[in-house]
This record gives structure tokens, C-alpha cells and sequence, in this order.
């Protein structure tokens, strides 16, 4: 097993023992993007082992779709920015782990609040802009759901990216197709995604599989080179809603909601404990 | 009159325009993004003498909170520039999310403020914005009274760090305060020492306030005018002190009385020492087109109005 096939297992297990743990919290959309978020932090970006809120001479993340704080607090922890123990405050009281993440309890490795939909991309913009300024060539990255785009603010931002030619700025699209009310084609389509985001003049990268370690890797190496060409870029990455727990798996029944002692069970014994769990 | 001076009248925008080249003279990090009103919003001499820091948002108002508060990660300090009900309502969300609860050393600077916008109607006059930004904990609200304080608080608030509102307005009003003031944050200024009644007012209201202490002073009445140009957060000390002395309170504002200055002071005898209090503002209505003066005169922001209000309240006392 490779370390980041091991990251993976484990930090699923986190995400579903930290949503079981307060009976509340939003594991599929976490699950989907675990890949993600191992191969971003644990291969791909250019990070200090020291958390500052200026990033400077770092890449830097930001999570707009901020109801999948378990996948990202996990992995801060296992990357080392706060103690692994602290994931089982997640959600309670006096925890610097809040239901969607913040900067306010200062949490080591958050840079913004996210929580209501649709900011993230323009905060992203903001800090690339930073990064033009100051004369650095790192890059920024942000994910986002597909059902977030339904946000208008992110046209905007889109639009606004495109013209001002914000070419250090890579965001992910979490396309797993599915929002808390069932499929986004029945709750609002957002038709060809791809074609959209071309059309407003982004560099456009399909990701068929965004629970592959490989092709994420693939994809997110072939986008990192194709910064600094004048054109965002963007990364439409198919998930699955749940992935790595086969009950979750294809459906938004499992959005929001947490699994019971039973559940858990079934979720762990699914995925073996790699790194010793938290 | 008490020693003031009209220099010439002026509008507060401009001490905007004016306090944002000398504030982004001293301080390389200081960057302006503007929603489409760069004229309106005097932010040209910005845009021309920095164009690399000059960043034209377009209509897009959320984008622009949003933006600002990214660049605020690498050091810069963005200072957002749109109508004030542009800079508020609209992004209300933004703002709380991505700049107040996020602690981002964003400075939202808001033209066009109040019922003085005139002609453009209640769609463009907000009379709100001053209640919802002292609502979100950690803002800073800043209401300045005239060209010269409006330019010194845009030039001080860039020495401070957290989220800042700035509201200023479109009309030519009286210059009065002094040039190259030195503003303090947080800290009321006495403009007219009295010991009958205490009116605290706030932007376009100071000067009328300092005419109506003039014709109380005709009447036998004095009048202590204290200037609150920080609304949020207020002197309390300057305040409470002044009532301890007249006894009464009028407050003064170019704003709804719900959410105001008013409700603020208000807040703060009922805590501390309780007094009869009258408020001079608009009374929860939406705006109309009109010229700024007849608008003013229309929904009670007058010196007639301050007047009423100050014999009102003494008789209360």
C-alpha cells in the first residue's frame, strides 16, 4: 500500500468517526473528495510546515464549499498543522473545529470562513491577485461543489477571472452531480459545465476519475504546468458522493447526514486503519 | 459661529478621493477596487497616479467583498469602493462571511450614503447600512461629518488592522473641521461646549447641528454639540459625560432611527445614567427622488427638526 493509498483509508475513517461522533456533519461529499484533497496537500502544492495567514512564497488553498470540513480538517491534522487528537472536537462546543470552517478560533490552515456557498472562488481571486502583486509565483487552488455554481457570485468571479487574466488560480469542481435535494439536474440544471467555463475564456480540464489517486495526480500536474499562460484554469472532477463506503456511495441521501453505531461499523470495516486513528 | 468657519463647501467623497492618494503614498500595500462608479466615487487620482493598484471590478459587487478580502492574504490592504447601499445590502453576506467573521483588514468605503443622494430615488438611498455593519461584531464604523474628517479617517484607517465601514456622501456640504486633523478612532470630538442639552449627531447632520446650537443659543438655550464621527465603536465616555451635565439627549443622523447612532446612545443612557432622549433621523421610511435640501427638509433632517427636538426633550427633563 502506498503512503497515499494509506491516507486515503484513514482519512475516511476520520471523516466517518468524526460525523458519527456528534451525530452531525456531511460525509459524502468529504468522501468523494478524499483523493483530492491526499494528493493536493500530500503531493502537489508547495507548502510550509508552519502555518502563516499570508502564505507567503506557498501555494495556497482555500475550501469554498465549506460543509465538507472533515475531509479538510483531516487532512490539516494528518499534514501536520494541528495536534490529529483535535479531530475529536469536531463540532462540539469550544472547538476550534467548527461545523464549517473559520478562521476566527485560528485554526492552523484555514485562511477563510466558508460555509455560506459561492465565495470561495473570488477570495481565491483576491489572494492570486496578492500574489501578482508581491511578485510571487505560486499558486493558488480552491475547490468547489457543482452544486455551488448555482451561486451566482461565482459567475462573476468567473468572468471577472477570465478578463483580468488570473493565471495562477487552479479551482476543482466537485462534479459529483448530486446536491441535498436529489440530482442536480432535478433540482436546477447546470447543463455543460465545461462549455460554460470555456466559453467565459478558462483553460477547461476534465478529470474522469476524481477518485483515483493517479488521474488526480495526472490532472492536477498537467494544470500546474499550465499555469502562468494568461487563462484560469479549471479542473471538472467527476467524484463519487460517499466513495469508500459502499451504502453511501451515488446517492445524496448521505449529504448531510451521519452514520448510526451500525453504520460506522460497516464504514470502518471497510476501510482498515493505516495510521493509527485519532 | 462658535468660532467655526465654513473654508468653502465640499462633499465628502472627494475627502475620500483625496484621503486614499495620500493614505497610498505612505503605504505601498494599500490597493483601491472599484464596482463601476470609479468617477462617482472620486477614485480616479487613485486609478491614474497607481494603476497597478488599481483593480476595476466591474458591476459585480459580491465579487469585489470577495476579492478584497483574498488580496488581504499577502499583506494588501484593499480599500472597495460602490454606493453605500451597493457596499451593504447587497453584499451583506459577503461581508459577514468573507471579511467580518473572517477578521480581513478590508475597508468597505461607501458613497452616496443617506437620503442626500437625491435624484436617483429610494433604490440608491440607503438609510440602513449604518445598523447593519454595527450589527456584525468586529466592524468598525466610521460616519465622517465633512471634506477635511473624511479624508482624515480614510488616511487613519489604514493604520488600523480588522474590517473598517467608511460612509460618506455625494452633496457639497460645509468644510468646517479642521485641515490635517488628526482623527482618532473611536473618540467623539465636543464642537460646542453648552450645558442644556446634548445633541450627538453624525455626518451631514454635524453642521446643521452647530447652526441649531446657534439659534438655541438666541433662544436662551445651550446646547453641547458632540460630533460621533465612529459610530461603532462610540464613545461611550464623552457621551455619558456630556449627559451627566445637560441632563437630556437629541440624536442627529442622516439615517434610519431604527439601527442608527440614536439606538446606539440610546443603548447606552439605559445602561448607565437614564435621561429623556429625542431622535432626529428618517422614521422607518424608504426615500424619494427630490434635491438633496428639500429632502432633507421633507423627512425631518433639518435644523428645524433639531430645534424641535432639543425643546422637546427639556421639557421631558
Amino acid at each position: 500500500m502506498t503512503s497515499s493509498q494509506k491516507l486515503v483509508f484513514q482519512i475516511r475513517r476520520d471523516i466517518v468517526r468524526m460525523v458519527h461522533s456528534n451525530n452531525s456533519g456531511h460525509p459524502g461529499g468529504s468522501l468523494g473528495c478524499t483523493e483530492f484533497f491526499v494528493v493536493l496537500f500530500f503531493e502537489i502544492m508547495k507548502r510550509k510546515n508552519e502555518f502563516e495567514m499570508n502564505g507567503f512564497d506557498e501555494d495556497i488553498f482555500f475550501l469554498s464549499n465549506g460543509h465538507i470540513s472533515p475531509v479538510f480538517y483531516s487532512t490539516l491534522a494528518r499534514a501536520g498543522y494541528f495536534p490529529i487528537e483535535e479531530l475529536s472536537t469536531f463540532r462540539n462546543i469550544n472547538s476550534r473545529l467548527q461545523g464549517h470552517p473559520t478562521t476566527h478560533e485560528g485554526l492552523p490552515g484555514v485562511r477563510i470562513a466558508s460555509g455560506s456557498l459561492g465565495q470561495g472562488m473570488s477570495v481565491a481571486i483576491g489572494a492570486a491577485l496578492s500574489k501578482k502583486m508581491n511578485g510571487e509565483k505560486n499558486i493558488i487552488y480552491s475547490l468547489h461543489g457543482d452544486g455551488e455554481l448555482q451561486e451566482g457570485q461565482n459567475w462573476e468571479a468567473i468572468m471577472y477571472a477570465a478578463a483580468n487574466k488570473v493565471d495562477n488560480l487552479i479551482c476543482t469542481i466537485d462534479n459529483n452531480n448530486k446536491q441535498i435535494d436529489g440530482d442536480l439536474k432535478d433540482v436546477l440544471d447546470l447543463g455543460d459545465i465545461e462549455s460554460k467555463f470555456k466559453s467565459f475564456g478558462w483553460l477547461t480540464i476534465n478529470l474522469e476519475n476524481g477518485n483515483d489517486l493517479d488521474d488526480v495526480s495526472q490532472a492536477l500536474k498537467y494544470a500546474k504546468n499550465k499555469c502562468f499562460n494568461g487563462k484560469p484554469i479549471v479542473i471538472i472532477m467527476k467524484t463519487v458522493m460517499g466513495n469508500g463506503v459502499d451504502y453511501m456511495m451515488g446517492t445524496h441521501k448521505w449529504h448531510g447526514v451521519a452514520p448510526n453505531d451500525k453504520e460506522l461499523e460497516t464504514a470502518l470495516n471497510q476501510n482498515p486503519e493505516t495510521l493509527k486513528d485519532y | 459661529m462658535f468660532g467655526f468657519k465654513n473654508y468653502g463647501n465640499n462633499d465628502t467623497r472627494s475627502g475620500f478621493g483625496v484621503g486614499l492618494v495620500e493614505a497610498a503614498s505612505k503605504n505601498k500595500d494599500i490597493v483601491a477596487l472599484c464596482a463601476d462608479l470609479t468617477g462617482s466615487l472620486k477614485m480616479n487620482d487613485f486609478k491614474n497616479k497607481y494603476p497597478n493598484r488599481f483593480f476595476q471590478i466591474g458591476i459585480a459587487e459580491a465579487n469585489m467583498i470577495g476579492i478584497a478580502a483574498g488580496m488581504t492574504i499577502g499583506k494588501k490592504i484593499p480599500y472597495t469602493g460602490t454606493f453605500a447601499n451597493f457596499s451593504t445590502g447587497r453584499v451583506y453576506d459577503q461581508i459577514r462571511q468573507s471579511v467580518a467573521y473572517s477578521n480581513k483588514n478590508v475597508k468597505i468605503c461607501a458613497s452616496h450614503a443617506g437620503i442626500t443622494l437625491g435624484e436617483d430615488g429610494a433604490t440608491h438611498q440607503i438609510l440602513e447600512d449604518i445598523g447593519m455593519m454595527k450589527m456584525l461584531p468586529g466592524m468598525v464604523v466610521i460616519n465622517p461629518c465633512d471634506f477635511n474628517q473624511t479624508k482624515a479617517a480614510t488616511i487613519e484607517i489604514s493604520k488600523y488592522n480588522g474590517p473598517v465601514y467608511l460612509r460618506f456622501g455625494r452633496p457639497k456640504v460645509p468644510n468646517f473641521t479642521p485641515e490635517n486633523q488628526n482623527f482618532e478612532i473611536g473618540k467623539g470630538i465636543r464642537l460646542v461646549e453648552g450645558s442644556d442639552v446634548t445633541i450627538v449627531c453624525t455626518g451631514h447632520l454635524v453642521w446643521h447641528s452647530i447652526e441649531s446650537a446657534d439659534l438655541l443659543k438666541e433662544k436662551g438655550i445651550s446646547a453641547e454639540v458632540i460630533n460621533i464621527h465612529t459610530i461603532k465603536p462610540l464613545d461611550e465616555e464623552i457621551i455619558l459625560k456630556s449627559i451627566e451635565k445637560t441632563g437630556c439627549v437629541v440624536s442627529a443622523e442622516e439615517h434610519n432611527t431604527i439601527g442608527g447612532l440614536g439606538e446606539s446612545v440610546a443603548s447606552l443612557i439605559v445602561k448607565n445614567k437614564l435621561v429623556p432622549m429625542e431622535f432626529v433621523g428618517v422614521n422607518d421610511q424608504f426615500g424619494e427622488s427630490g434635491k438633496p435640501s428639500d429632502l432633507m427638509k421633507k423627512y425631518g433632517l433639518s435644523k428645524e427638526s433639531i430645534i424641535d427636538s432639543c425643546e422637546k426633550v427639556l421639557k421631558r427633563k
